[in-house]
């Protein structure tokens, strides 16, 4: 027992490999049957709605609050340095950029993690673990089609809509530090931004961003929840997971789009 | 009662979704519907275009005219060709025009600036600009100024 001979390694490797796999697949398969299986949403609009509004409009406060801060820290930050250059003009360009190409998305995908695709976890894994999901299907009733797809397509839709709220109000907080506190010329802090952003390579950029982090995001999440041991703790480990995992895809993807999109390959 | 609470929040976040899209692409982003209308093309050989950069600036007086679409090098001269699309109303420039690269402020971007010629003629569509004045290369005058001073020595 003390040690392990070669083979039990061996073996204990491969084993996890099939584990990844497994899931991996089980994952896939779960996705598509919650997307395309048997006409789509279950309960039609009002299952959405409300799922709009728990997993949308409640992170709403959350996404304007620390929009307003990181927009003004960049300001703030910006301005000290670029001052040094004699160039404090660029602190909007500076402050657009910054969020509209990574932290608008990003930050946004992190927060939308932690908040509502934890929630998510919980939710669906406390179903599972009270035998919820399995009455449903007694009663005849798809639980992928009730529960998990209304709450997929919600994800998809209120990340990238909360990522564009972020950024909007992170540049109105960088001008409104620039300009109205430390007294950047209102005219060329906005001139400065408008000659430098462009709509198509850095706006929809970050919307493309923020849509494919919406969608691991939201996967994750709901998957994890479905996937859980229907313990209490299995559901506290499902819910961590999904913190965890869905931060790491979040920035690993970032960095390989950003070197898609900005990297001139 | 509960539930008109509820699709009136949805949608008036949705509305903000769009509001913000609608920000960012008319005051972030300056993009105007009327962004690219009647241009035409002309183009220009400059020596050495080091630095320029396509969508920059194409200005007359110090007013935006046009922008660079395109950056090759001429096949035969081996001279920087560009190409630039300059406002449908500015249709009256003359065939003698000089185009120059210019840098905005010390460490700014390249833009090309039009200064205005005599002759009576006019630059049509396609047209070439055949007085120009390249980049500053930084290089070239330190270049310049050493043999100055060096020249002086020896005398």
């Amino acid at each position: 027992m003390r040690r392990k001979s070669l083979m039990d390694r061996v073996r204990l490797m491969g084993r996890s490999t099939i584990d990844i796999v497994a899931v991996l697949g089980r994952s896939g398969i779960f996705l598509v049957h919650a997307l395309l299986g048997r006409g789509g949403i279950g309960g039609g609009f009002q299952l959405l709605l409300r799922q709009l509004h728990s997993v949308g409009v409640m992170s709403l406060a959350i996404i304007v609050v620390s929009g307003v801060f990181i927009g003004m820290v960049l300001a703030l930050q910006g301005f000290s340095i670029l001052a040094k250059y004699g160039s404090e003009q660029a602190v909007g360009q500076m402050v657009a950029l910054t969020l509209l190409r990574e932290l608008g998305p990003v930050v946004t995908a992190l927060l939308f993690a932690g908040r509502a695709g934890s929630a998510l976890t919980a939710e669906i894994g406390n179903m599972k673990s009270t035998e919820q999901l399995s009455s449903l299907e007694m009663i005849g009733v798809d639980p992928l089609k009730y529960i998990v797809a209304p709450r997929l397509w919600a994800g998809f839709i209120s990340l990238p809509v909360l990522a564009l709220i972020f950024s909007v109000v992170g540049i109105w907080g960088g001008s409104w530090v620039a300009v109205d506190w430390l007294g950047v010329y209102e005219g060329s802090f906005w001139a400065n931004m408008q000659n430098s952003v462009s709509f198509t390579d850095d706006v929809l950029n970050g919307v493309i961003k923020s849509v494919v982090f919406a969608f691991v995001v939201t996967w994750i999440a709901v998957f994890q929840g479905y996937d859980c041991e229907p313990t209490s703790e299995g559901i506290s480990r499902a819910t961590t997971k999904t913190v965890v995992y869905a931060s790491l895809a979040v920035l690993g993807l970032d960095f390989i789009m950003t070197a898609l999109m900005f990297g001139d390959f | 009662m509960q539930n008109r609470t509820l699709e009136t929040g949805v949608g008036l976040f949705l509305l903000a979704g769009i509001l913000a899209l609608l920000l960012l692409a008319l005051r972030v982003s300056g993009l105007s519907a009327s962004a690219n209308t009647d241009t035409y093309k002309l183009y220009a050989n400059f020596d050495n275009i080091a630095g320029l950069t396509v969508r920059a600036k194409v200005t007359m007086a110090g007013v935006n005219i046009g922008k660079v679409t395109a950056i090759d090098l001429d096949h035969d001269t081996f001279t920087g060709r560009v190409t630039m699309e300059v406002n449908k109303r500015v249709n009256n420039l003359p065939s003698d025009s000089t185009a120059s690269i210019l840098t905005a402020g010390l460490l700014g971007e390249k833009y090309i600036g039009i200064s205005v010629g005599g002759d009576d003629q006019l630059l049509k569509d396609g047209g070439t600009i055949h007085d120009t004045q390249s980049s500053l290369v930084l290089e070239d005058l330190i270049g310049k100024f050493l043999l100055n001073s060096v020249g002086k020595d020896a005398k």
